[in-house]
């Protein structure tokens, strides 16, 4: 094995550690942490069927957002729907045979690439060209787009102009899965490509990105409208009110 | 210290969202508490040399006790949905009055001391360290925030800006920095037993005048009684009710469907407050601790019901806490709530608005009204923030829109709802909630007031609209204030149970 195939194989191991070790270890957190009051935005559902279709508007159709802004309704839908198709395309990569619905969505999966790409340059746009938004953009805001859209761009300059040597590239990727390694073809585009990737599996549970796990925890949007009929009493207010009596 | 003169904006067909003015806000704060209530509340006075420690532990402290803290201080990308929705950015261009900037005057000392990039790389991602400058932000632009909730509406995870600004208070008592307005208000009522100080005896006093005044006006005697043993209904209200106007007309409202109904009701001068700044301060603590009187009240008193009057962070506190709190409410199976359920009237939801009471009666028609005698008002109705976006009346979700709006339907002719945006869960706070309804803010109150003084104006200029119609103590005492600035007359503002009080046939 060459230098390069064993610093890839160890970077994306290592990326996939952090990624779910971190990710769990928050969920953990989230978790284990109490809403000692009730404060779902209403009007909020009254029932856990009501909270769950609520829960799926807000990931699926980002529906808060929808009524927010249309712009950036538009440009992070694109950006996300994009994202979960080409992720979903990639599964291809580590598969063999392929799932049907994989094989299935794989034309689609290909050219989600650029509604991803058009959806994080209106983002970017607008951090430039609303002053509010300029106001509250840090660097990390930045980077992060330009992260995202350099995966993108350079994912889709594989697919569309300079392609890469798939066979191979399925065969380092499938290695991974089964341990049986690989090389990693040595084309720089697709170095980039998994570079950046990893980096951004790293950073996902130190970063803003946990907006992603975040949501499904937010007391405002999973907790239903029952407070008069239900009473919730977390532990601590639990032990400050034994402690009283 | 003289209020500063200052700018009243202009009003707009529609309000526009304007272009950011750093630091225009920043000079403004509120009184710093004194010696004495933070003595009382239990909260030191001065920053003392341990400020600094004291502010982090507590942040550490609500950040394990409150997931909401929790998830909000890390999920927010700044994606800027919320930058034009609050009502004191609109009126005052402040940037760190928008939600996201308001929350990042927390997230960037949360980043710097409980986050790994935050701790090696703080340039990176807007952290810094808490400083003094730091905390005097903090105290003014959380004391900029009405808790009213309109971001949480629109942040697509959620995110409410009450809680942090909620947290950012609880941390600011910690290091000695309470707001004078609030914490003397928490005193009094903890003291005293209202908001306004008011003792028994004078509550008393007050409430027999006003018995003559209605037999005098409508020659029925029409009684208000007040901690009567035995009382079907307690009846907690505003304590603004029992001498400011216009809430009094309100008071005089609800006594006049008890009296129709026929049923028997009492005040309590225990439970003579609805109000709960505890809320307003984010200490559950405090809260609760203000919240038990109404417990105790209903213990001693033997009431089957508990009725809340027309005030909107109350019926928050009352509708979605008062069950965790205190046990007002079903569902709790431990003995602290079992004792005040096996008293109270399972017919009935627990607590109950005065709107829901009178919404039923009205339904089966107990109620006779002469909707006539309205017909010098067209009426719009102003959604209170804390009821619109915290709380809930009836069955269905929403019911807090529909049902006040019904009750003005049944007793008045002339009714216009204002823009579809500024009302409902996208409703305008009055710009004097969450603790800001003191003289030292007036500035932040007149221009926070902006979008809905816009909005109320349409309906002014379109509909001939004459009277705004309220179910909100803080939002009456607000508009009254308020309404000169923008040329309005302070006699347009009222309650929903005014309308009531003016229309109903007694016998």
């Amino acid at each position: 094995m060459t230098s390069l195939t064993v610093i890839f194989t160890g970077l994306l191991y290592f990326a996939t550690i952090i990624l779910i070790v971190g990710i769990a270890y928050r969920i953990y957190e989230y978790s284990r942490t109490p809403a000692p009051l009730v404060i779902p935005t209403t009007p909020a559902p009254t029932s856990n069927s009501g909270v769950a279709m609520r829960m799926a508007r807000e990931v699926v159709l980002f529906e808060s957002l929808f009524k927010s802004n249309k712009w950036i309704w538009l440009f992070g839908w694109l950006f996300h729907v994009g994202l979960a198709l080409v992720l979903m395309r990639h599964i291809r990569y580590f598969q063999e045979p392929v799932w049907f619905w994989v094989e299935f969505i794989q034309p689609f999966g290909k050219y989600a690439s650029f509604m991803m790409v058009a959806g994080l340059a209106g983002l970017w746009a607008r951090r430039f060209l609303v002053d509010r938004v300029r106001y509250i953009s840090t660097p990390s805001d930045h980077l992060m787009l330009a992260l995202l859209l350099a995966i993108g761009i350079s994912g889709a300059l594989m697919t569309f102009v300079a392609h890469t040597d798939i066979v191979a590239l399925k065969a380092f990727a499938l290695g991974l899965v089964v341990f049986d390694f690989h090389p990693v073809p040595e084309d720089p585009l697709l170095l980039i490509h998994l570079g950046l990737v990893a980096l951004l599996m790293i950073i996902f549970p130190i970063s803003k990105l946990l907006h992603a796990p975040g949501i499904f925890f937010s007391p405002t949007r999973n907790q239903k409208d029952d407070p008069r009929t239900t009473r919730h009493i977390a532990p601590w207010a639990a032990a400050m009110e034994r402690d009283k009596a | 210290m003289a209020v500063a003169e200052f700018e009243v904006p202009t009003l707009t067909e529609y309000t526009v969202v304007p272009k950011i003015n750093p630091g225009a806000m920043a000079n403004i704060k509120s009184f710093v508490s004194p010696q004495g209530p933070q003595e009382y509340l239990g909260y030191p006075w001065v920053l003392g040399d341990d400020w600094k420690e004291r502010a982090i532990d507590k942040m550490g402290d609500l950040l394990s006790k409150y997931r909401s803290l929790r998830v909000f201080m890390d999920a927010c990308v700044h994606c800027g949905a919320c930058t034009d929705k609050c009502h004191y950015f609109l009126g005052t261009a402040d940037p760190n009055n928008m939600p996201v900037a308001r929350q990042d005057l927390m997230r960037k000392v949360y980043r710097r001391y409980f986050t790994l990039p935050g701790k090696i790389a703080p340039w990176l991602v807007g952290a810094e360290d808490l400083t003094e400058d730091t905390l005097n932000q903090w105290y003014t632009y959380y004391h900029q925030c009405s808790e009213c909730r309109r971001c949480s509406v629109y942040c697509p995870y959620g995110i409410d800006t009450a809680e942090v600004t909620m947290a950012g208070r609880e941390i600011l008592n910690h290091v000695g920095m309470g707001q004078k307005y609030s914490n003397e208000i928490l005193v009094k009522v903890q003291k005293i037993g209202n908001n306004l100080g008011l003792p028994g005896p004078a509550l008393e006093d007050t409430l027999l005048g006003l018995e003559e005044d209605i037999e005098a006006d409508t020659g029925v005697a029409v009684k208000m009684p007040l901690d009567v043993e035995g009382a079907e209904i307690m009846l907690v209200t505003p304590s603004a009710d029992f001498f400011s106007e216009p809430h009094v007309e309100s008071l005089i409202g609800y006594a006049k469907v008890f009296h129709a109904a026929g049923v028997s009701w009492t005040l309590s001068s225990k439970a003579s407050e609805a109000g709960n700044f505890g809320l307003f301060n984010g200490s559950y603590e405090t809260m609760q601790k203000v919240a038990m009187r109404i417990r105790d009240a209903a213990l001693e008193l033997g009431c089957k019901r508990i009725i809340v009057g027309e005030c909107g962070h109350a019926w928050r506190v009352a509708y979605s806490f008062w069950n965790t709190l205190t046990g007002v409410g079903y569902g709790g199976n431990d003995p602290f709530s079992k004792k005040l359920q096996d008293q109270l009237d399972h017919r009935y939801p627990q607590p109950m608005h005065i709107c829901e009471y009178t919404w039923d009666l009205i339904q089966n028609d107990v109620l006779k009204f002469d909707k006539s005698l309205n017909d010098g008002r067209v009426i719009t109705f102003h959604d209170s923030c804390n009821v619109a976006r915290g709380s809930r009346m009836g069955d269905e979700p929403g019911g807090q829109f529909i049902i006040p709006r019904n009750i003005i339907k049944a007793v008045a002719n002339n009714f216009h709802d204002m823009s579809a945006d500024t009302i409902g869960e996208g409703t305008f706070c009055c710009g004097g909630g969450g603790g800001l309804l003191t003289d030292d803010l007036i500035e932040v109150r007149v221009k926070g007031a902006l979008p809905r003084m816009n909005a109320y104006n349409s309906v002014v200029q379109g509909n001939q609209v004459n009277f705004l119609a309220l179910i909100c103590a803080i939002c009456k005492a607000q508009f009254t204030k308020v309404f000169p600035y923008y040329g309005f007359d302070r006699g347009q503002v009222g309650g929903v149970h005014q309308l009531v009080s003016t229309a109903i046939k007694l016998d």
